[in-house]
């Protein structure tokens, strides 16, 4: 049976250690460029060659689960945006996701939808910058540059959509913000038509070239067995061969409705990840487009008289229900009705499963809001993926593990 | 005695000479810890473009940089490594403390979280937002340019000046018993 | 959504008659004595295929409405073959703030077991590298226990302040 342990238990030891007095040890961030977030590595190198890596997070600590303790339900959605700042919508109806199964409230078939939109644009948004910051790692700077152009894309998208370029918080308890104006879907709609021309020009850039595959190929290699029983899911799992996916196994929001296929891949190592992340976002191009062409007409938020989501401003100037109705939301004490009780509910984000374990109290606050970070639980398998490999491949592991500090730490 | 000067000659102060070389040559020092930091990339790709501000020499290096651009919040832990990058960077150096976590905390008014580097740092700009649009970033690194055109001198005697040491406060804090007082005090 | 199947939860009160189960929307939770914490872990695993620690997360029940103990522990299991999930919660009371740690079946386990350590001082017993993960070492307190303030005490501000002439 062999324990995660790594070889030296603190950073103390490490230094210390001299019993190897030939091995070299170096001091990796946690300000440095190429981890694009604030982790710290100390590495024990054997020349080039990494013989050990103790990772030293929380460098961006700033206590997200007790702020969650202390904003209500509809507060904390701008929290979460701060989580993974990379693709925040899906952290949005995750955090939602989460709160309205505690609440027992089953949202609208037109919110069902737009939330399935924005989550796999957010999937779109996350992989780009993921594979393409991978690519900018490794020497293919162009190919970052596409990447970030689509984003501007996708951010101008989201912009029309909520007025926020990426934090958001788009996503309301029961609801949403807004509802999707027809400029919004016709933009959706040019981007459905052109990204695809971009997505080949991103494969014809690096799926051969020599260089990108020297890098990668075989590099940092997570088998099955251990990308299971290490708790790995989203793109890394996938990327081992572990054929699970939360949109598939466990359906949320409109997914059932959708045809997508979940992309896998045997080999484990940095190029499977990238290759799984591109294959995703054809995947999520099918659902938005499935989703934008099948939008069902109705409202967006819940009914008025489950007394959870916010009516609209026509409604509270014009009629005693949404006056009052309005009132008691903002109200501290009459709010949400709330049972005494704890569920979980998660969602499969870029990353992987992010899920948020909530406890409820009576009152319109979470008495615990628990998240389940999957950029955390990635980077504990990093000692494992890059011992015995060169100095180099570092930058190829983590940019391909796509570690987003604010969501490692919280 | 009146000496003839050539067309183009202009008589300056060597301040003045001084800092127009300094202002046009700022070379930033990313210090990106969470969200403002991707709106500080994007300030650098190729749509909103820093170069044509004099000011995109981005180096990761605080050895070779003169402006240090504090995006994102920065915690309990991180604080000892922002101020020994700060030491570490020459004269003459200046701060922006981007957004409002780095100016005040932000948000994230918690246990962790220092509420504003200016408490522990010299802030010479603040940009604020959450996280703020690249334009306002662009708009800052132009500000500070024209402060170090106005105040600037060659030797950095304005650092030294006595009113400069005190730190200043983006976030003044009232003394009141505190909103979050208790286990279970929601606020709205 | 994915719950559990009967038969495992026939399963387990037939080896482990002192677990109690209840369900809420359709998430089977199960309550285990902590001494019992660990066998119903493994067993869970080596016997019901459940092979996937979804997270390790723990909730202080200060001052939570007929709360009987401080302290209960989260471990969502999944299995990947049935997607079944199953949430089985432990209880804890000062001073015995310990469990046997989890690692041994799934390595996973690891950081979410320091997670907790530093967020609510709760000790895993036999876990290889038990130190704090998000705080400096020299933190003292446990910031996620309820009766830690959100803007904690002090620590935040206590550090050397750097004027403008002192690089």
């Amino acid at each position: 049976m062999s324990l995660v342990a790594p070889q030296h238990a603190t950073v103390e030891d490490v230094v210390r250690d001299d019993a190897q007095d030939y091995l070299w040890t170096l001091n990796f961030g946690p300000q440095h460029p190429a981890t694009h977030t604030t982790l710290r590595l100390l590495l024990k190198l054997d020349g080039e060659r990494v013989v050990d890596a103790v990772p030293d997070i929380g460098y961006l600590h700033s206590g997200f689960e007790k702020l969650g303790e202390h904003l209500d339900y509809n507060q904390y959605v701008t929290v979460t945006d701060r989580m993974n700042y990379i693709s925040p919508m899906a952290n949005n109806v995750a955090w939602h996701t989460s709160v309205e199964r505690l609440l027992g409230i089953e949202i609208t078939p037109r919110c069902q939808y737009i939330r399935s939109i924005v989550a796999e644009l957010a999937r779109i948004s996350d992989h780009l910058l993921c594979n393409g910051a991978v690519g900018l790692d490794v020497g293919a700077f162009t190919f970052f540059l596409y990447a970030f152009y689509q984003r501007e894309v996708l951010y101008d998208i989201f912009e029309t959509l909520c007025g926020a370029r990426f934090t958001n918080s788009y996503t309301r308890v029961g609801g949403l913000m807004h509802d999707m104006t027809p400029l919004v879907i016709e933009k959706i709609r040019a981007f459905l038509r052109k990204f695809p021309k971009t997505l080949d020009d991103m494969d014809r850039l690096l799926n051969r070239n020599k260089i990108f595959i020297d890098r990668t190929k075989g590099v940092g290699i997570l088998t099955k067995e251990q990308a299971i029983n290490r708790s790995a899911s989203g793109p890394i799992a996938r990327a081992s061969g572990v054929t699970r996916d939360l949109r598939k196994d466990e359906p949320y929001l409109a997914y059932k409705d959708f045809d997508f296929q979940v992309c896998c891949a045997p080999a484990g190592d940095c190029l499977a990840r990238y290759l799984v992340r591109m294959a995703e976002m054809r995947e999520s191009l099918k659902i938005v487009e499935q989703a934008v062409e099948n939008l069902p007409a109705g409202e967006i938020n819940v009914g008025i008289n489950q007394r959870t989501a916010l009516p609209s401003k026509k409604m509270v100037y014009s009629s005693i229900e949404g006056t009052i109705s309005h009132f008691e939301l903002t109200m501290s004490n009459r709010g949400f009705e709330v049972p005494h009780e704890e569920s979980y509910a998660a969602n499969e984000a870029a990353n992987g499963e992010l899920g948020f374990y909530l406890v409820g109290d009576g009152n319109d606050v979470a008495y615990r809001a628990r998240c389940r970070p999957p950029s955390f639980i990635h980077f504990a398998l990093f000692p494992d993926l890059i011992r015995g490999h060169t100095l180099s491949d570092i930058v190829a592991v983590l940019g391909s593990l796509n570690i987003i500090a604010a969501e490692l730490d919280r | 005695m009146a000496i003839e000067l050539p067309e183009n000659v202009v008589i300056s102060k060597l301040d003045q000479l001084a800092n127009w070389c300094r202002k046009n040559s700022l070379w930033p020092m990313p210090f990106a810890t969470a969200c403002c930091g991707i709106e500080l990339m994007a300030t650098g790709a190729s749509k909103h473009d820093l170069a044509r501000f004099g000011a995109e020499v981005f180096r990761f290096s605080p050895r070779q940089c003169d402006l240090m651009i504090v995006a994102g919040r920065v915690v309990m832990k991180m604080l000892p490594v922002l101020q020994r990058i700060w030491q570490q960077m020459h004269e003459p150096k200046w701060c922006i403390s981007m957004g409002a976590c780095a100016s005040t905390g932000g948000v994230f008014d918690t246990y962790s979280v220092v509420q504003g580097i200016d408490r522990f740092l010299p802030v010479d700009m603040y940009v604020p937002g959450c996280p703020p649009r690249p334009e306002q970033l662009i708009q800052s690194i132009i500000d500070l340019q024209d402060k170090i055109q106005r105040e600037g001198t060659l030797n950095g005697r304005e650092f030294n000046l006595e009113s400069r040491q005190e730190p200043k406060r983006a976030l003044v804090e009232i003394p009141s018993a505190s909103l979050f007082d208790g286990a279970r005090n929601p606020i709205f | 959504m994915a719950t559990t199947d009967t038969t495992t939860l026939q399963a387990l009160q037939g080896r482990f008659p002192a677990v109690t189960t209840s369900e809420f929307r359709g998430q089977t939770r199960v309550v285990v004595p902590s001494e019992s914490l660990y066998d119903v872990l493994a067993f869970l695993k080596n016997d019901r295929g459940f092979d996937f620690l979804s997270d390790v997360t723990c909730v202080d029940y200060l001052n939570y409405r007929d709360a009987k103990d401080r302290f209960g522990l989260v471990y969502i299991l999944v299995s990947t073959l049935t997607n079944e999930r199953l949430f089985v919660r432990s209880f804890l009371n000062e001073p015995e703030l310990a469990v046997p740690s989890a690692v041994p079946l799934w390595e996973g386990a690891n950081w979410l077991e320091r997670e907790v350590w530093d967020m609510f001082g709760i000790k895993f017993v036999g876990h290889p590298d038990l130190r704090r993960i998000l705080l400096p070492p020299e933190y003292t307190a446990h910031p996620l226990r309820k009766d830690y303030p959100l803007q904690g005490r002090g620590e935040r501000h206590n550090f050397p302040v750097l004027a403008r002439n002192s690089a």
